[in-house]
């Protein structure tokens, strides 16, 4: 049976990694839902939250095959029942809007929403939690002109585990990272000569 | 005829120790460094073709003659499927220049290859100036983003001093773990920058990256108790033997349990073919006793193999009766195609020992017999009238059986892909490890010619013979050239039907004999090779066979032999796509 499962990877950061995890979806046509990835709290180490809509065979094949690449230290993959997570949405809408039609105390409250930023054009409100809850304030805005609305990806932890935070930890002391070399070169295309 | 004998690897090994004069803190250039890294791995040849974008490393590799061995492929894909050949005879990393563009995507089918064969190679890409990356300066390609698919590993270089800890990086991780191609692109400024050397040193660890699972007892302990109490058990071994080096360890294995062993393509020459316990291959095109009895066997012992669906057939039909144990050194193999009873994860090196020491010695001769039973009617119903046709016209399968009774079985043996590479796995006798190079999981026609030439650097003392279609052979013919520039003596063997075989069979089985673009026409390849400087000839009546083979053999030097043989003939028995290996036919 397909359900909405959230992978979690933890990577070293190296340039074009994200395409390496990434093909190993796409190769088998598996459309990611949602993906983020941050710096997690280790220097030189990623964390990556996957969201896709699969069979647990296919996740966790795939996340043999993610653990396979060179620069990855553990993937894991949980079921939304085993991971706390949350979306955050910002939502801008007329000001006008607001102030004459909108009663803002109620839509704050009931949606656990926070104002943003007041403009003398628009309000930017913003909403964390779940995909349903950030969606009725989509359909709420709608209402009052919404101008223009954004998603971030889901970002989760996991309920059960003991945390990968000492593990890795331990892990980072023993075998510290090492720098990220990026194009230093590519501004200085006048200065250098070439064939 | 000019030609450049091959070198001996262990004499040139003392020979460059002794006069290698950079130190560290001497100031060279990334290009220089890419060559002291290349020796400092022990590596002896390189195959590659230069360009705009690695000229720095070829004006290095000048200074360089008396140490590194260059060959001067005629294609980049020759190159790669030359390093290919290398490292499988040899045993060693295969190293490939290649520039930048057009020189780097020439690659991408020997990478393809390589990563689904687990073949161990190191790519050095030249690339554009790094200040140029991504303006589509001339002869660039993305060659990172395009081959991060077909490599275990690949990396973009664009500062000298990221040079050697990064090749140190690219051999361990080629060579480590379950083996695979690695691509190091270098941009244009690197190589010529010049920088402090900080010196060479290997790279035994790469952080992150764990290529040996640890061994768990308690597994090999559970395994050991299904075999031990197995009335059926049925070993199939893969390349993971070989490339463990594990072939003694697998030999004391199946011999103290007297355990009937299977081959897949990759797996074949890891167990001498004449072995009392070794029943033959597995496949499509395997033999007729292991593809049936898998699904009669009551636990299934798969050895460094990855269940390949050329071999499995219909998964959903294949040993669903038996308890199944599986060795891999990857992790990710385990439950990827077939359910697992007992994973044994880890080196087969280490694994076999631990699991040879826990199980019975057993006589399981009534089960033995089954084979036996299975290998007679195949013998009678299908490898008889093969290698004995009525009529004038030759098969494959005679053309082999000569050629084992002059080599013994002693020889490395390449193929190309298609009808006469499964006559040849089928047929061809081997007596010693790392003599079977043929291209198993990408199935790449034009493999064969290239990779022979890279074998014979890998095992220049035996004799290595290219058995390759008219098909595929025209696909790379062009390395001719690199044989008669540097004298590989390939012993090139064209089995000509003058089809495309294996496609034109199965459009007569499964397509109503559609004969879709199959003819295939050919130069005269005799005429071909004399053009090159390489002797040859072409025969089509049996009574010649005999010493034509023993000329081609005796020959100093390259030869090529045609042998016309039968245009429509087919390779039995086989499983059908889509079939279970239970329903193999003979005919």
């Amino acid at each position: 049976m397909k359900q909405q499962y959230t992978i979690t990877v933890y990577a070293e950061d190296q340039i074009g990694l994200l395409a390496r995890i990434t093909i190993i979806f796409s190769r088998r046509k598996i459309n990611i839902d949602s993906l983020n990835t941050s710096s997690s709290e280790i220097p030189g180490i990623h964390r990556f939250n996957i969201v896709i809509d699969e069979t647990e065979e296919v996740v966790k094949k795939l996340c043999k095959q993610i653990e396979k690449q060179v620069e990855v230290l553990k993937a894991y993959y949980n079921l939304n029942s085993e991971i706390i997570w949350q979306e955050l949405a910002l939502y801008k809408v007329p000001t006008s809007q607001v102030t004459d039609k909108m009663i803002v105390e109620r839509v704050l409250r009931e949606h656990g929403a926070r104002v943003v930023s007041i403009n003398n054009d628009y309000t930017v409100f913003e909403c964390t939690g779940h995909r349903e809850e950030t969606d009725k304030l989509v359909k709420l805005f709608e209402e009052y002109g919404l101008i223009e609305f954004v998603r971030g990806a889901r970002v989760a932890i996991i309920k059960s585990s003991e945390g990968f935070h000492k593990k890795i930890k331990e892990f980072e002391a023993r075998e510290p990272g090492e720098e990220v070399i990026e194009n230093e070169f590519l501004n200085e295309q006048d200065s250098v000569f070439s064939m | 005829m000019e030609t450049t004998q091959i070198k001996d690897t262990e004499q040139k090994n003392t020979a460059m120790e002794a006069n290698t004069t950079i130190q560290p803190g001497d100031t060279i250039s990334g290009s220089q460094a890419v060559l002291e890294a290349l020796i400092a791995e022990g590596v002896v040849t390189i195959f590659g073709y230069p360009g705009g974008a690695i000229m720095p490393i070829y004006d290095a590799l000048y200074d360089y003659n008396d140490k590194l061995e260059h060959v001067l492929v005629r294609h980049e894909q020759g190159g790669i499927h030359a390093a290919q050949g290398f490292a499988r005879t040899s045993g060693k990393t295969g190293v490939v220049f290649a520039t930048s563009g057009p020189g780097a995507t020439n690659l991408v089918t020997g990478l393809a290859d390589a990563q689904i064969d687990s073949t161990p190679l190191v790519c050095i890409t030249g690339q554009v100036f790094a200040h140029l990356l991504g303006t589509d300066a001339f002869q660039e390609t993305d060659v990172i983003n395009v081959t991060m698919p077909v490599t275990k590993w690949n990396y973009q270089v664009t500062d000298a001093h990221e040079i050697p800890n990064v090749l140190a990086k690219a051999f361990h991780i080629a060579r480590s773990g379950r083996p695979g191609p690695v691509l190091v692109d270098i941009t244009k400024n690197a190589q010529l920058q010049q920088f402090e050397y900080p010196g060479y040193q290997k790279c035994n660890h790469v952080r992150s990256y764990r290529p040996k699972p640890i061994v768990r007892k308690e597994y090999i302990a559970e395994a050991a108790k299904l075999i031990n109490s197995a009335q059926k058990p049925f070993v199939i071994f893969g390349q993971g033997v070989i490339l463990g080096g594990a072939e003694n360890e697998f030999k004391a294995f199946i011999e103290k349990g007297n355990l009937p062993a299977a081959w897949t393509i990759m797996g074949e020459s890891a167990l001498p073919t004449d072995h009392p316990l070794g029943v033959g291959m597995l496949g499509m095109h395997g033999n007729y006793g292991p593809n049936v009895l898998t699904n009669e066997c009551d636990v299934l012992i798969a050895i460094g193999m990855r269940f390949d669906d050329r071999v499995t057939g219909r998964l959903d039909k294949y040993a669903k009766q038996a308890k199944v144990i599986h060795l891999d050194i990857d992790p990710a193999e385990v439950d990827k195609n077939v359910k697992t009873t007992v994973p044994v994860w880890g080196d087969c090196k280490e694994t076999l020992p631990l699991l040879t020491a826990l199980i019975e010695q057993k006589d399981h001769s009534n089960w033995l017999s089954e084979f036996a039973k299975y290998a007679a009617e195949e013998d009678k119903e299908c490898i008889q009238p093969e290698m004995h046709p009525e009529g004038d016209v030759m098969s494959m399968a005679e053309v082999m059986q000569a050629l084992n009774e002059l080599t013994k079985g002693d020889a490395v043996i390449v193929t190309d892909v298609g009808q006469h590479q499964m006559v040849a796995c089928r047929y061809a006798k081997f007596t010693q490890t790392r003599s079977n190079v043929t291209s198993g999981g990408l199935g790449t026609m034009g493999f064969g010619l290239p990779a022979a030439i890279g074998a014979k650097y890998g095992a220049p003392d035996r004799t290595v013979v290219a058995i390759i279609g008219d098909g595929g052979f025209q696909m790379t013919l062009q390395e001719l050239g690199t044989i008669m520039q540097f004298g590989a003596a390939v012993k090139i063997l064209i089995l000509n039907n003058e089809f495309l075989g294996m496609v034109r069979q199965w459009q007569q089985l499964f397509h109503d004999r559609r004969y879709s673009f199959v003819n295939i026409t050919s130069p005269d390849f005799v005429m071909l090779a004399k053009s090159y400087g390489i002797e040859g000839q072409t025969i089509d009546q049996r009574a010649a066979l005999k010493t034509a083979l023993k000329t081609m053999l005796d020959h100093d030097g390259a030869y090529l032999l045609e042998v016309k043989v039968g245009k429509e003939n087919n390779v039995f028995p086989m499983v059908p796509q889509g079939s279970s290996v239970a329903e193999i036919r003979l005919k």
